[in-house]
């Protein structure tokens, strides 16, 4: 087959461009190293969250979420979206401070979509929320969608317009020929005009096939789910400080995360729960809610995700090889913007550019003159995408 | 936080008390870690303490374990009964809660006795109460003297069928019938390995001296029965089945079902040790040496969780693998490793020489021929065949995307159930050999663990 673009990369972002490219005619190919969602796309805490989502990628996610809103006529499927609001607990005065701050920012970009609540309205939605909570700040259209379903449907999406996925394919070298780029994998070579990079944790070695230097750090995030217990939360629940993360899914099952790391091999595509970090992740969800502390754990698990030196993603075309688009990098966060980053490489790789506003996540602006300096945007709290490391 | 173990021994059964008094005997810090109340495993379950009479139900073969598990208490290796063990990381960290209390024990090396569970063998209306494994009703007949006061059918295969019907006849149950669900002709093929299986000591006149007891007692025994079948509204009521092509019906209060034994895989699998199919026991087994040594250094196997091989050669296989790691830890050097390792060596090859016959002897019958549409494959989240033949025919081809779709697995037992007669099911939908099928990934923790213990959980750094 002589497809119009290969991805790299069958994950919610892979097959989300995947189903947007062949919509619009391409012959696409998608390569997978290992299965579709392996890690990212399969370790996802599922968040459909604009709430304290850095500045620059709101427009995104503004778009994204009139896409989750439509996606049973997009794919199919409505992909376990549940727009059951998502809420950061505030403890403190400086909580309360920071969220002032943060709704004055975004009204300022012109959104409405965050609102603070006191204790009253707090403990109307969240009746079981422990004392000393003071309040917080709610999207109450956000929530969470379920990301193995997600995949599945946009894979699925493709497929019947005509995308081909190669899994457990590694790609091993890139080059430039008369018919555009020239794809070496562990199945054979395949050549296409274009070349979409959704290679996720790997994003920046199939960058370096094509001669770029992309810095990249691939962590392993924990996700942890408990039996079934009675329902007693409604909105997706973090905090303004702490790293907190927890919803409860329709089937009664309360989901865990937080970015409490275990340990990544990126080497092997392989990750592993470190225990010894995890009290301090189950300490903070004992705070917020005392009743769960009788809960079950029925697993945990990580998947690889890859972080950018300032947490926001690489999106945009190569500065340096026509025909190449990045889309990877998304830091923990992703999942939201997985149906509009497929229209945006779609755009890229069908019109050369796009409406939406991408300066910002430009694949090669980390390559001027002195180090990288990871972790930049953490000092500006209203902006940050995730709380602080710690 | 105390200072690492040399040795952690997970599991107090033959093999684990086996090498920890071997382990202990040779000078090394040895921590023995089992959930069971006293030790003794599933074989010798409570046998230092069992309340039933010395000479009765049960026979020589339960007492004899006496003597070692008497020895592993006075070995001053640190036993540690009610452990209950739910994770083990590469680095020989070992999550255990004790007590409500969880914590990470560390060792230096640690050796894997987890031994055997049943052959999951699902079949329309296993989930009915009144239906359990033979294994468990003889749990409960060791460890607590309950014999089932009413009527009971027992179906499948193996010698633990015939030791639990032996000892339930002799305890005084009402056997209505003993359904032999061996395929037919097994014991003619297993004929041809006789000759080496008299080299091996013991085991062909206990299975004579059961065969007698149970003809003794004149309990009903149907051969060939198929397409078996438990049936009841709210709890079993009958047991059906098909034996010499009639359809039969029998009316049952305890309907006990066991199909031989395979090894208990879930942390060879959590740590990815590399695994190879058994092509006569039917099972997935870890790759270990005669010591015990997998691909993970300071990881060893022994017992029946190492591949099936029986409770006597599990003593033999423990002290092998315990006197290796004395060697692996400096304690010993290899020629005094051998040297100490001769009997025991010997003896295991003896024992060896009786697994072709009582494998193909005792062959399982295929769950696969009986299964229905509605047959309940993964109790936990109630997924049963027909949802997975669905989820197949629409692209999954790996248990890991069946379990994705369906949930087949995801539910509080980790899959211990589901996890082989998923891919068995993946394999025959997909038309692949079963040995092409792998089980699906599992995830710590692999046993009870509440958010509030993970919450106070005991590490070095907080120590």
């Amino acid at each position: 087959m002589s497809p119009d673009v290969i991805i790299i990369g069958g994950g919610l972002h892979g097959s989300s461009a995947a189903f947007q490219l062949a919509s619009r005619g391409l012959g696409v190919l998608v390569i997978e190293r290992d299965h579709v969602a392996r890690h990212a796309s399969g370790a996802s805490a599922g968040g459909v969250r604009r709430v304290r989502r850095h500045r620059a990628e709101l427009p995104l996610a503004m778009e994204s979420l009139a896409m989750w809103r439509r996606l049973p006529e997009l794919v199919g499927s409505d992909c376990g979206f549940d727009a059951c609001g998502h809420l950061l607990l505030a403890e403190s005065d400086m909580d309360m401070a920071w969220i002032a701050q943060r709704i004055e920012l975004t009204r300022s970009l012109g959104y409405n979509f965050e609102e603070m609540i006191d204790a009253e309205e707090l403990r109307r939605i969240v009746p079981t929320v422990a004392g000393g909570i003071r309040g917080g700040i709610i999207a109450r259209d956000d929530g969470y969608g379920n990301p193995l379903v997600t995949t599945a449907a946009f894979r699925e999406k493709a497929v019947a317009l005509g995308a081909e996925y190669l899994e457990r394919t590694e790609v091993l070298a890139l080059g430039q020929g008369g018919r555009g780029w020239e794809v070496s994998t562990s199945a054979g070579r395949f050549s296409a005009r274009h070349l979409v990079n959704c290679a996720g944790g790997w994003g920046d070695r199939i960058a370096a096939m094509a001669g770029e230097t992309i810095p990249l750090e691939v962590k392993a995030n924990t996700m942890t789910v408990t039996a079934r217990v009675p329902r007693f939360l409604g909105p997706v629940v973090g905090h303004v400080r702490k790293r907190l993360s927890l919803k409860q899914m329709q089937n009664g099952t309360v989901v865990i995360g937080g970015g409490y790391l275990g340990r990544a091999d990126p080497e092997a595509g392989t990750s592993d729960v470190l225990f010894d970090n995890l009290p301090s992740n189950m300490q903070p969800v004992i705070q917020a809610f005392p009743h769960l502390a009788s809960a079950p754990i029925v697993r945990c698990w990580t998947g690889l995700e890859a972080y950018t030196p300032d947490n926001v993603p690489i999106l945009g075309p190569s500065e340096h090889s026509d025909g190449l688009v990045h889309s990877f990098g998304y830091s923990g966060h992703g999942f939201q913007l997985g149906p509009i980053c497929g229209v945006i490489v779609a755009d890229m790789v069908t019109q050369g550019g796009t409406n939406l506003p991408i300066v910002p996540f430009r694949p090669n602006r980390f390559e001027a003159a002195g180090p990288v300096a990871w972790g930049a945007s953490e000092g500006t709290a209203v902006e940050e995408t995730v709380p602080a490391r710690h | 936080m105390s200072e690492p173990y040399d040795l952690a021994v997970i599991g107090a059964g033959p093999a684990g008390a086996a090498a920890a008094v071997q382990a202990a005997a040779l000078g090394l810090r040895v921590g023995v870690l089992d959930e069971q109340q006293t030790p003794g495993g599933l074989l010798y379950h409570s046998v230092t303490r069992s309340p039933l009479p010395r000479d009765g139900v049960l026979d020589d073969s339960y007492w004899e374990g006496a003597p070692l598990m008497q020895a592993l208490l006075h070995s001053g290796a640190e036993y540690l009964p009610r452990s209950s063990v739910w994770n083990i990381d590469r680095d020989g960290g070992i999550g255990v809660t004790r007590d409500g209390q969880a914590q990470i024990v560390h060792a230096r090396h640690v050796l894997l006795a987890t031994g055997a569970i049943e052959r999951p063998h699902p079949f329309p209306g296993w989930t009915l109460p009144g239906v359990m494994t033979a294994g468990a009703a003889q749990v409960l007949l060791k460890g607590a003297g309950a014999v089932p006061s009413s009527r009971v059918v027992l179906a499948g295969t193996g010698p633990l069928l015939l030791l639990a019907a032996t000892q339930l006849l002799r305890a005084g149950a009402t056997i209505m019938a003993l359904l032999d669900m061996a395929p037919p002709g097994a014991n003619l093929r297993a004929a041809g390995y006789l000759p080496r299986a008299l080299q091996a000591p013991g085991y062909l006149s206990k299975g004579l001296a059961l065969l007698g007891a149970i003809r003794r007692a004149r309990a009903p025994v149907l051969r060939g029965a198929r397409h078996l079948r438990a049936t009841g509204t709210d709890r079993l009521e009958a047991v059906e089945f098909v034996a010499r092509g009639r359809r039969r019906h029998i009316p049952a209060d305890l309907l006990l079902v066991h199909v031989g034994v395979i090894p208990n895989t879930v942390f060879t699998r959590l740590l990815r040790i590399e695994h190879e199919w058994n092509a006569r026991q039917r099972c997935w087994q870890p790759v270990s040496d005669e010591w015990g040594r997998t691909s993970l250094p300071l990881l060893s196997l022994a017992g029946d969780g190492a591949g099936i091989q029986g409770g006597w050669a599990a003593t033999h296989g423990g002290r092998l693998a315990a006197l290796d790691a004395a060697r692996a830890l400096g304690r010993i050097n290899r020629a005094e490793r051998d040297h100490l390792a001769v009997a025991d060596r010997r003896a295991l090859r003896r024992h060896r020489a009786i697994r072709p016959f009582l494998d193909t002897y005792f062959r399982p019958p295929s769950w696969l021929d009986d299964a229905a549409p509605d047959t309940v494959l993964c109790r936990c989240e109630e997924v049963t065949v027909g949802d997975v033949r669905v989820a197949v025919a629409r692209g999954s081809r790996d248990p890991n995307q069946v379990k994705a779709v369906t949930r087949c697995g995801m539910g509080p037992c980790q899959s211990r159930q589901c996890g082989q007669p998923l891919a068995q099911l993946v394999a025959a939908e997909t038309g692949m050999p079963e040995h092409a099928i792998p089980l699906h990934r599992l995830r710590a923790p692999l046993r009870p663990l509440s958010i509030g213990e993970l919450a106070a959980l005991q590490t070095r750094d907080a120590a």
